[in-house]
């Protein structure tokens, strides 16, 4: 039956017959298993009049199935001390639960019964359409987010990564249920996803388990359509957001590597320098702040005074994607100065790269984010299985020595390579000052961040 | 042999010769340490005429000490990858910060060098003035924090430290000097103030030495004890509207004034909490405003038992169309909840979940590093995560609707709602 049965280092990977990629990882630190089913599925695959597609399939699949009555999805997990979460993003959906290793059968049948049996009763599919659309007006609320938006959809002009993950408003209040269903049976197949299981558990009797819920799900060959390639940019682009707010806020952003490409470790390095080590854990790293009180925009920004806070954010993705970086201009300092301030830095990394001494930092940082964001098996868990889904989960323990074998030449061509102004789009939040007779907006929808969640 | 859940965390809890509390704790998921230390510093010890030192002292006391400039602590912690996030909340003040073990000595004798040293450099404090000057203006743009900052002040008033912005205002944070936070520092930043957490991979002993290393040399006055004035209990509802007409969503804070950590009757108030509007997606309130009704993306409540009754806050993000639909059907889930107490099941349920969690909650470095000064701050006992099972196992359905009766009632609730609604 296994098609494969390969094992590198403590993760044993096998492919069911049908298709469905089971990763398994023993780590008996604590009596808990976490079990995540992936899908190669996210924002990037929406087409016209069904941008949002794929989030709101997400939250419909948490709305019971053929055998677990929607009555009975409050409390699945819950009752036996567990968590559940899903998200979606530009290159993937997932589900997760982590639970005492009691419940893994429990946790394995609600993933098998989502794969394959979720109901999509249309009075469900409406009252979620109000749900999510109170989810993007959340996100509207906040200017930051309201701009990444705005510069991300200036940014690309024809690869399907521009438009918002939790979708335009308009699709949102015009998708039908049978658009929600049937992109759920096109894509829910087990030739699509990857279920990871880390815990103190046993791989042979998780496979064991696996086999028995999973085996009989039929697999459906998918027909994917390769999003439209991003043409060349061919000089600065500016986008402003002028609305009523208290702060100003400026992004830059620069068409950036996949994970696949050569200068992805350079570039990270050079993010480092910037503005101190994330790591690459979306879901673990990005809740710590980064260390980044000797970094270069740091330095120049916010101890300058000119900005109170400066982000960079480069996440490993199956296709190019962006370097963002963000800043929050201080009380009374104009976009302007602030924009000349970061360019000014970033020029001078584009042409002299960095030294020795910062990359040597650079690479303690990262080593040690690698480090903190294993700390707990569902962030093991979700790397491996984060990263099959834009490349290959074998990644994963080379990432250590991919950061360790970048060199100061790299750097310094990655900067030289991206940071030039025609591969810039340059974002403001120009605040506008109130004004009595503004009528309040219908809204215009916003994008909901790196990832969305299903709750928090 | 006895397993895991039989032995609990036990961690070991050590007083230094000058009344540092140190609780180390071996954990080797991985080769890491985190270290947690919280003072006696909170906001509610910020002067009533000055409030938001406090987090002005959380934002400016790691820039530079007597012996090291700002740019020497930076380089320092940057070079080995460690983050240092200090925290204030209304009784704490905390610094935090994950190292690889080989790192713990050199990074335990930076952080006392901050709290023992601080300089407060003039041009730190006028950069971050700045910031915070910018924070609290990003704060008045952002509904949810003007709803829960409004929620307060009704529920404490303006003179209780718990009614007080805890960043203060633009106007005080201009004038707040740095004597103001110098006298902070000699008021609050003491030996028997701190309690400092050690949760890694290295034998608790040897953490223990490391921290008698770092700060068996600081010698420094009592922090004095505090006392709050008494809460009114409120006798009427009241309700306030921040219209803010350029946003998209309206957030609702609703709440009351609930109990002490230190009451008995706190195991039954969290549960109750639990199956009003935590358990699963937001529990009963859950149910009714996002499952049934689709009205909102976030709603949940939450409850602060504290050295004084802290608030049970109910929260929820919805459209401005259904303000008054959400806050009609919270009154409704209150008042059942009062008049029924919960089923069986949902006491069963949120019982087994409260207890389940803890394995999950005890599994980083960080999670137990948080539940040890929870644990060290209300007294609760080095083995208060064995006990935590049979303290909610006494609780009866009666004990929580006792506390839903005592405090839920929507005649006596306070409201706020912040965003583009302008009343009923």
């Amino acid at each position: 039956m296994p098609l494969v049965d390969d094992q590198t280092g403590q993760v044993h990977e096998q492919v069911l017959d049908n298709g469905l990629r089971v990763l398994v990882q023993e780590v008996r630190t604590a009596p808990l298993a976490s079990v995540w089913c992936w899908y190669r599925v996210g924002s990037k695959n929406e087409g016209p009049g069904l941008t949002g597609v794929s989030h709101w399939v997400e939250h419909m699949n948490f709305k019971g199935t053929t055998n677990i009555p929607r009555d009975k999805v409050k409390g699945i997990i819950e009752q036996f001390g567990g968590y559940w979460n899903g998200y979606t993003w530009i290159d993937q959906t997932t589900y997760t639960e982590t639970a005492t290793r009691d419940v893994l059968d429990r946790m394995l049948f609600i993933e098998a019964e989502r794969m394959a049996n979720c109901l999509y009763d249309p009075a469900d599919c409406e009252s979620e359409r109000t749900v999510i659309i109170s989810e993007l007006q959340g996100g509207e609320n906040d200017p930051d987010q309201l701009l990444d938006q705005e510069l991300t959809a200036t940014a690309f002009r024809a690869h399907p990564y521009g438009h918002p993950t939790i979708g335009w408003l308009g699709d949102l209040q015009t998708m039908t249920r049978d658009d929600l269903y049937s992109y759920y049976r096109r894509y829910y197949v087990p030739n699509n996803a990857a279920l990871v299981i880390v815990g103190d558990v046993d791989r042979d009797d998780v496979m064991r388990r696996v086999v028995q819920h999973f085996g009989a799900i039929q697999p459906r060959d998918i027909v994917k359509v390769s999003p439209t390639r991003e043409p060349e940019q061919l000089g600065e682009r500016r986008v402003t957001v002028s609305r009523q707010g208290t702060t100003a806020y400026l992004k830059v952003g620069y068409h950036a590597p996949s994970i696949q490409d050569a200068d992805f470790f350079p570039l990270l390095v050079l993010d480092a320098v910037l503005t101190g080590a994330k790591g690459v854990n979306l879901w673990a790293s990005f809740r710590t702040p980064a260390p980044q009180r000797s970094a270069r925009l740091y330095r120049a920004l916010v101890d300058g005074g000119f900005a109170s806070a400066v982000n960079g954010a480069l996440v490993p993705t199956n296709e190019p994607f962006l370097y963002t970086i963000s800043v929050t201009a201080t009380e009374g300092t104009s976009l302007s100065v602030v924009e000349e301030t970061t360019l000014a830095q970033l020029d001078a990394v584009r042409r002299h790269g960095i030294t020795e001494q910062e990359l040597q930092k650079a690479k303690n940082q990262l080593r040690a984010r690698l480090v903190f964001e294993g700390d707990c098996i569902s962030n093991i868990a979700h790397q491996l299985g984060y990263f099959e889904t834009i490349a290959s989960w074998r990644l994963v323990p080379s990432l250590a020595a991919r950061v360790d074998a970048v060199t100061l030449q790299q750097v310094g061509e990655a900067a030289a390579a991206r940071l030039k102004s025609t591969n810039r789009t340059l974002g403001w939040f120009d605040p506008q000052p109130s004004t009595d007779e503004e009528a309040p907006h219908a809204g215009e929808g916003a994008g909901a961040g790196p990832a969305t969640e299903q709750r928090r | 042999m006895t397993t895991l859940e039989q032995r609990g965390l036990a961690p070991v809890r050590s007083l230094l010769d000058n009344g540092v509390r140190v609780i180390a704790k071996h954990s080797g998921a991985t080769p890491a340490v985190t270290i947690h230390a919280t003072f006696d510093a909170g906001t509610v010890f910020d002067p009533t005429s000055e409030p938001g030192v406090a987090h002005f002292v959380s934002r400016t006391i790691d820039r530079g000490t007597a012996s090291h400039t700002a740019d020497d602590i930076a380089e320092r912690l940057d070079f080995r990858g460690v983050s240092l996030a200090i925290t204030v909340n209304r009784h704490a003040l905390s610094l935090i910060c994950t190292c690889l073990v080989k790192d713990l000595d050199p990074i335990l004798a930076t952080l006392a060098d901050i709290v023992m040293h601080p300089a407060f450099p003039d041009r730190e404090v006028e950069t971050r003035r700045g910031e915070i000057v910018t924070m609290i203006r990003q704060d008045e743009d952002n509904p949810a924090a003007m709803a829960a900052e409004g929620l307060l002040s009704l529920l404490y008033g303006a003179v209780h430290p718990y009614g007080r912005r805890p960043r203060g205002t633009v106007e005080i944070v201009e004038r707040i000097s740095r004597s103001s936070m110098q006298a902070f520092h000699t008021a609050r930043f003491a030996p028997d103030s701190l309690s400092l957490v050690i949760v890694g991979d290295l034998d608790p002993k040897r953490g223990i030495e490391s921290a008698d290393r770092a700060f068996a040399s600081w010698r420094s006055a009592a922090a004095a004890r505090p006392t709050f004035p008494a809460i009114e209990p409120p006798r009427e509802r009241r309700m306030r509207v921040i219209a803010m007409m350029n946003k998209a969503q309206a957030d609702i804070a609703y709440g009351f004034t609930a109990i002490t950590r230190s009451d008995p009757a706190f195991y039954a108030y969290w549960l109750m909490n639990n199956i009003l509007g935590e358990y699963s997606i937001g529990g009963r309130l859950g149910d009714s405003i996002r499952e049934r009704q689709g009205m909102a993306y976030y709603v949940f409540s939450a409850l602060d038992a504290n050295v004084v009754a802290g608030p049970l806050l109910i929260r929820a993000g919805v459209n401005p169309a259904n303000v008054d639909r959400a806050l009609a059907s919270i009154d409704e889930e209150i008042a059942r909840m009062a008049a029924d107490g919960p089923t069986d099941r949902e006491l069963a349920e949120s019982r087994q979940f409260l207890i389940g969690s803890l394995p999950r909650r005890l599994e980083t470095n960080a999670g137990i590093a948080n539940f040890l000064q929870m644990v060290e701050f209300f007294d609760l006992g080095m083995d208060y995560d064995l006990r935590v099972p049979d303290l909610l196992a006494r609780v009866t359905r009666d004990d929580v609707q006792a506390a839903a009766q005592a405090v839920l009632d929507p005649s006596r609730a306070a409201v706020v709602v912040a965003g583009p609604y302008s009343g009923s």
